[in-house]
């Protein structure tokens, strides 16, 4: 019976997005059921989708989730623990999004460039969506008539259920204006972005170190290979397809002779 | 298999007279070099005894910090980023921290944020410590190292105090501390930076004036404040080169603004400018520390933050002045326990990349001096 109990719950936080966050807090949900668990367990296994929810809800409120506990082992209806829980969810703060920014220097912009941006502001930073084909020029406008003489940083995040999965990231600042703004483009997987080495010399490392764990080219980067993973490596691990045990057991196993490092 | 790494071989056709001369020698130096201050491989071009141009080879000590980041809880991933800068764990923590409370839309309390300032003003000067102790190693005098790890011990025995660790400390949390001030505790900073002063005139009587260390650093390493900025070099070595520009003082953050200090720097950009801006900054820590310990809130030390974090869907950038340079945090929440990306902005590895730059036309020998001076760290470098 105990082991029936567990094959409901591990497919909740799987609805969750994320298996492993939600694994320190199963072990907690199960416990706070189990004292209960022969009376619960026929309504788990016929309605699979129902307790899947509080089991979701109740790390998000322990505290409420706590006290049926002792209640449970006098034979509450299963329902009851996950009712408290429900309603304690929604009255949040409201969730902030990002709102259109606007300055002297994104209305010059848009005035040459039209809808190929479109600036954002978030939490107080701002940042702005280019269009790809704009990327250079927009860099190299910034960098040399808005004065936005510092790359901080270059960097891409990986979104593979979308067309365009990556996003490329500029964080740049202006040391005589002493404002911080991002640039993002939306680019295909195999695309290729303009390098922005001409225009930062520093951009070399940090385009190497994306096209190491992403596999995006920079066209018209000095020398575009491997930063901190060997040469030879197979896959670019940041991916979201490259799952964390997942390695290289060919270059391992070639390198270290060793079967697998794991 | 294919080394790609190494400088392109020379060619015996087309490059013979080269060879006959042998005017130009390409050596390897590291990964395990003492003076490389952890495992880096650098690929020396020299002609003689004078640099003509090398190549950093990193990535040796590479966890995938990021990778793992994605992995873990806002909570789990906390104490990973002592990890990266080991030598500066509480500012890395307090980077860390701020970026999530951003995103997560709170604020640690008034108490809490001054003893982060104490503690990270005492990783600044640790930090420092340790660099010139080993900087002065490399150069070949030994004394500084056994003066400065011994006044560093103190700092790291009020860290074991606070928190128990005194190295990778995890001394902060999201939202605020996990633990209260120990009783005595503002007594034993003060008493230590009192102890602390006459230690930093006396490592500057050891090297200030010293015939052997001016003719090491002066003029060794020269970097423009134009080429600094161009690489994104950040920390005491853009300040050594002119330009009078820290984060705590730009875009100040934690509760920097309200303390008094001044922000040292050289006119040069050499590998002396770099020592002195480093000395002026262990003695503005200590003024920003005997100011934060005198006006010590009473109160809460936790803001209200959920137990179970999951930020709204956004991205956040935000950035602190680490002993080194700009430290940068990169997060990307969906919505879940996890952030869908974190990304770091490491000051050493942006740092590093100067290194060419610095020591093309010098000896040998200086490059030794330039890789102290521009205080890298290898766990942060690899990540």
């Amino acid at each position: 019976m105990p082991e029936e109990t567990k094959p409901p719950l591990p497919p909740s936080p799987e609805g969750e997005a994320k298996p492993t966050a939600e694994k320190p807090a199963v072990p907690g949900g199960v416990k706070s059921t189990t004292s209960g668990s022969v009376q619960t367990d026929p309504n788990a296994s016929t309605t699979k989708a129902e307790p899947a929810q509080p089991a979701a809800a109740k790390p998000a409120a322990p505290a409420a989730a706590a006290p049926p506990k002792p209640a449970a082992a006098g034979a509450t209806p299963p329902a009851a623990p996950g009712a408290p829980a429900k309603p304690a969810a929604p009255p949040k703060a409201p969730v902030p999004t990002p709102v259109p920014w606007d300055s002297p220097m994104i209305a010059k912009l848009r005035g040459a460039y039209g809808s190929g941006i479109e600036p954002l502001s978030y939490l107080g930073q701002n940042y702005m969506i280019v269009d790809q084909s704009l990327i250079p020029e927009i860099l190299q406008v910034l960098r040399n008539e808005e004065r936005f003489d510092y790359c901080v940083d270059i960097t891409a995040v990986h979104y593979p259920q979308r067309e365009k999965q990556f996003e490329v990231v500029w964080v740049l600042y202006s040391f005589p204006r002493n404002e911080r703004i991002r640039v993002k483009t939306l680019i295909k997987d195999g695309e290729a972005v303009p390098s922005s080495v001409p225009i930062w010399a520093g951009a070399d490392w940090l385009e190497r170190e994306v096209f190491d764990m992403f596999g995006i080219r920079f066209g018209g980067h000095p020398d575009l290979k491997r930063i901190l993973l060997p040469e030879g490596w197979k896959g670019h691990p940041l991916r979201k397809d490259y799952g964390i045990l997942q390695q290289d057991n060919e270059w391992v196993q070639i390198n270290l002779g060793i079967e697998s490092g794991q | 298999m294919a080394d790609q790494n190494t400088l392109s071989p020379l060619d015996l056709e087309t490059h013979d007279k080269t060879f006959l001369d042998a005017n130009e020698l390409v050596i390897n130096m590291g990964p395990q070099h003492p003076a490389t201050h952890g495992v880096l491989r650098v690929i020396l071009r020299l002609d003689g005894e004078k640099v003509l141009g090398l190549e950093c080879v990193i990535g040796y000590l590479h966890r995938g910090v990021e990778k793992i980041g994605e992995h873990r809880t806002y909570t789990m991933f906390n104490p990973y980023v002592d990890r990266m800068d080991y030598v500066a764990a509480v500012s890395n923590g307090l980077g860390y921290c701020e970026a999530v409370e951003k995103l997560l839309n709170v604020e640690a309390p008034p108490r809490a944020q001054h003893v982060r300032v104490i503690l990270t003003e005492l990783n600044r000067i640790a930090s420092h410590q340790l660099w010139l102790g080993t900087h002065a190693l490399d150069i070949g005098a030994i004394t500084p190292l056994f003066y400065t790890f011994r006044d560093r011990e103190e700092i790291l025995k009020i860290y074991e105090k606070y928190c128990g660790a005194r190295l990778t400390t995890h001394a902060f949390r999201i939202g605020g501390l996990q633990y209260e001030t120990y009783a005595g505790f503002e007594k034993e900073v003060k008493n230590f930076l009192n102890f602390l002063k006459p230690k930093i005139d006396e490592y500057e009587e050891l090297l200030t004036t010293n015939r052997i260390w001016v003719e090491r650093t002066k003029g060794i390493g020269k970097i423009s404040a134009e080429d600094c900025i161009a690489l994104g070099v950040t920390g005491p070595v853009l300040r050594a080169s002119g330009v009078k520009w820290d984060l705590r003082k730009a875009q100040p953050y934690a509760n920097y603004k309200n303390f008094d200090f001044e922000i040292p720097t050289g006119q040069h950009g050499d590998t002396y400018d770099r020592y002195l801006v480093r000395m002026v900054e262990m003695r503005q820590s200590v003024r920003i520390i005997e100011q934060a310990v005198d006006a010590l809130p009473e109160g809460p030390i936790m803001a209200k933050v959920p137990k179970v974090m999951k930020p709204p869907v956004g991205e956040v950038y935000h950035s602190i002045e680490a002993p080194k340079g700009e430290l940068g945090y990169f997060i990307v929440s969906d919505g879940s326990t996890q952030p869908y990306r974190m990304r770091v902005r490491p000051p050493s590895f942006v740092n590093l990349q100067a290194l060419d730059l610095m020591c093309r036309g010098q000896l040998v020998a200086d490059v030794i001096a330039v890789i102290g001076t521009l205080d890298i760290v290898l766990g942060e470098v690899d990540r």
